[in-house]
């Protein structure tokens, strides 16, 4: 369906090139690549969702493509190329993956906006990068993991070691072990996104291990499945909420909140105001949500959890405050040091504590 | 890193699960081959199944109707194969790639109103009493009833093969056709019946994916078991119950590699994800190495064209 929108929209594009331009549409169209299906409850649905948002703010001044499953790589800038072509106003490319594809086809198309998620190379003035501080997010679910835990190990489902993950799991390893010195962290890299199969296959082998709480950066619910088919493991919702598994296995989650940032782009483009930037927003503007907690976890716990988040929310705390060492014993940050954006944006280690190698 | 947080006895439990669609397919695909038909459809088929038994567990809301339509889903892509090769005669290789590619696609339409839902729970059966012995408990009485019906099945087409007139019958059109035909049996009437048999076992091993294994429906979910279950046949040499051991080679390495990734074990992640494929392929050959002449198992007439003319 979506595949025959594109390929039609491709052969009207050719037909109308010069014309279409020319009288300058009068609907900007949005154009947005997706890495896994819109239905996948996570990463993608959120995503689809603020672009349904965009679509319910300007109505008929706007019109969307979007095409799903696109594979990170020399496909991708296929499908960018051809969302180009079709004259798209502002393409939303999101997913790290698309990093590279996105930057070259924007510089085959100048009069293009491009907006890559998570990334961060803006080689070309029409190229901006926008993510969320999920680290935010993914230190509330470590101080509730940590306090939740009986068996001491956390199972966590890596997909890629890109910093954006390593960020994750750092922030989620600090705050537990703060809350209880004995956390051990099992990581098992999956390298994909999404993967039910494979997903499941992973939180099944870390319950096995003895991991009661599973925290996963892969998009899909199957986690969450297999920690609700062994019973006694929680998870948490990622990316989007997954409330259908409410109240556990699933007792929180971080919720993506892209629409305001969407609408607000697209409205650029429209004003002709649009300017490249690199946005990264967390918890107080409203970016990253945090879930729902649910009565699984005990109200003191979940008292102090809603504390993480409204102090975040405020600005009076960062995850990553000194005391930190890396992983090699070496400092990081110092007492009341607070990390940088730059050394964040990269950060290609493990704090101290973290057994295993990134792998390269 | 911490091996001995790695128990044998789960390990066991959950290999057997993770083996069965992969032991499912195959064994369906050995019958077809043993009737001398070779249908490279067999990941097509799983998809199919897997996606018609999701569908229609979530419509009705018992995994076991969902199962019966998987295996219905399975039988009726594998007629297509079937009427394809058996009455207009073509090629069966082309064929049954084609029905993979076509499994694949029409999968994912059927599948597009069903990504991300929840399917209805297929339970364990926990035998009382039982499952709970230690260490044999959680191995042997304690996994969902499609996972005995897998080993049932495994035994039944190893007694139906040698010990009955149909297995006879069924192993005579596979080795000369010809001679079979001119005893009077119905060589495309074995051979369709056989056909739709393979379709019907690689649709429940589909569905074993999608409702239970994962359980969630997703487009390509079935990610090349299909391909494994034939390669298992043929290192198998076409007998069932080393079938069964290739399937849980398989699933074991699959699992072992996933929990020495949780140990820590110090070996790069890309290394552990291709060790099922090669462990599988270097004992299997071995094995059949060693014996000679089982590694000659091949029915004689495997993906021959048959007319009753010739």
């Amino acid at each position: 369906m979506k595949r025959r929108t594109i390929l039609a929209g491709a052969v009207a594009a050719l037909a109308l090139t010069g014309t279409a331009f020319a009288d300058g549409h009068a609907k900007t169209k949005v154009g947005f690549v997706y890495v896994g299906p819109v239905g996948d409850g996570g990463w993608t649905y959120e995503h689809d969702q603020g672009r349904l948002a965009v679509e319910a703010e300007f109505g008929d001044k706007v019109e969307t493509v979007y095409q799903e499953n696109v594979p990170e790589g020399a496909d991708a800038e296929r499908v960018i190329t051809q969302m180009a072509l079709q004259g798209a106003d502002i393409i939303f490319t999101t997913s790290f993956g698309y990093m590279d594809p996105t930057n070259a086809v924007a510089a085959k198309f100048p009069d293009v906006k491009f907006e890559h998620a998570t990334g961060y190379k803006r080689e070309t003035p029409n190229v901006s990068t926008y993510s969320a501080r999920f680290y935010e997010g993914r230190a509330v679910q470590g101080h509730i993991a940590g306090k939740m835990t009986k068996t001491n190990k956390i199972g966590y489902i890596a997909s890629f070691p890109i910093p954006e993950v390593i960020r994750g799991i750092n922030s989620a390893y600090i705050h537990a072990k703060r809350v209880n010195p004995d956390v051990e962290f099992n990581i098992v890299w999956a390298y994909t996104w999404f993967d039910p199969a494979k997903e499941a296959d992973a939180a099944t082998a870390l319950i096995e291990q003895g991991a009661d709480v599973i925290l996963q950066h892969t998009d899909s619910t199957a986690p969450l499945a297999a920690a609700e088919k062994a019973g006694n493991v929680i998870g948490f919702g990622q990316a989007s909420d997954m409330a259908e598994y409410k109240p556990s296995p699933r007792v929180s989650s971080i919720i993506d909140n892209w629409a305001p940032y969407y609408i607000a782009r697209v409205k650029a483009v429209m004003d002709g105001t649009w300017e490249s930037v690199d946005t990264w927003d967390g918890i107080a503007p409203g970016m990253v949500e945090i879930g729902e907690i649910t009565d699984a976890v005990p109200a003191d716990i979940k008292a102090e959890a809603l504390a993480m988040e409204a102090a975040m929310a405020a600005g009076e705390y960062n995850p990553f405050t000194g005391p930190l060492n890396k992983q090699d014993g070496s400092v990081w940050l110092a007492e009341g040091e607070t990390a940088d954006d730059g050394t964040l944006a990269g950060m290609s280690f493990f704090v101290e504590g973290l057994t295993g190698d990134i792998p390269n | 890193m911490d091996l001995s947080s790695i128990s044998p006895t789960l390990l066991i439990a959950s290999l057997m699960v993770a083996a069965t669609p992969i032991l499912l397919a195959a064994i369906g695909e050995l019958i077809v081959e043993k009737a001398g038909v070779l249908n490279l459809g067999v990941e097509g088929m799983m998809i199919t199944g897997a996606i018609c038994g999701f569908a229609i567990a979530v419509e009705t809301g018992s995994p076991v109707i969902g199962f019966i339509a998987a295996a219905a889903g399975g039988a009726l892509l594998s007629l297509i194969f079937g009427v394809l090769t058996q009455y207009l005669l073509s090629n069966q290789v082309a064929t049954g790639l084609a029905l993979t590619l076509f499994g694949l696609g029409l999968s994912s339409l059927m599948g597009q109103s069903y990504v991300g839902i929840k399917p209805p729970q297929t339970n364990k059966l926990d035998i009382p009493v039982l499952s709970d012995i230690p260490v044999l408990g959680p191995i042997l009485f304690n996994h969902d009833i499609m996972v005995y019906f897998a080993l049932a099945l495994v035994v039944l087409v190893w007694l139906g093969l040698n010990r009955t007139r149909a297995g006879l019958v069924l192993r005579a059109v596979g080795e000369n056709h010809d001679a079979a035909h001119a005893l009077g049996y119905k060589v495309i009437r074995v051979r369709l019946l056989a056909i739709m048999f393979g379709g019907a076992c690689a649709g429940l091993g589909g569905a074993y994916l999608s409702l239970i294994r994962v359980p969630q429906w997703t487009e390509g979910m079935t990610a090349g078991a299909g391909w494994i279950a034939l390669a298992i046949v043929v290192f198998g040499a076409w007998r069932p119950f080393r079938v069964l051991l290739g399937a849980y080679l398989f699933g074991g390495v699959t699992v072992l590699q996933l929990n020495l990734q949780a140990a820590g074990l110090a070996i790069p992640v890309e290394y552990l994800s291709m060790s099922p494929y090669l462990i599988t392929i270097a004992v299997l050959v071995v094995m059949s190495a060693k014996r000679g002449r089982t590694s000659l198992a091949a029915p004689a007439s495997l993906g021959r064209i048959f007319h009753a003319s010739q």
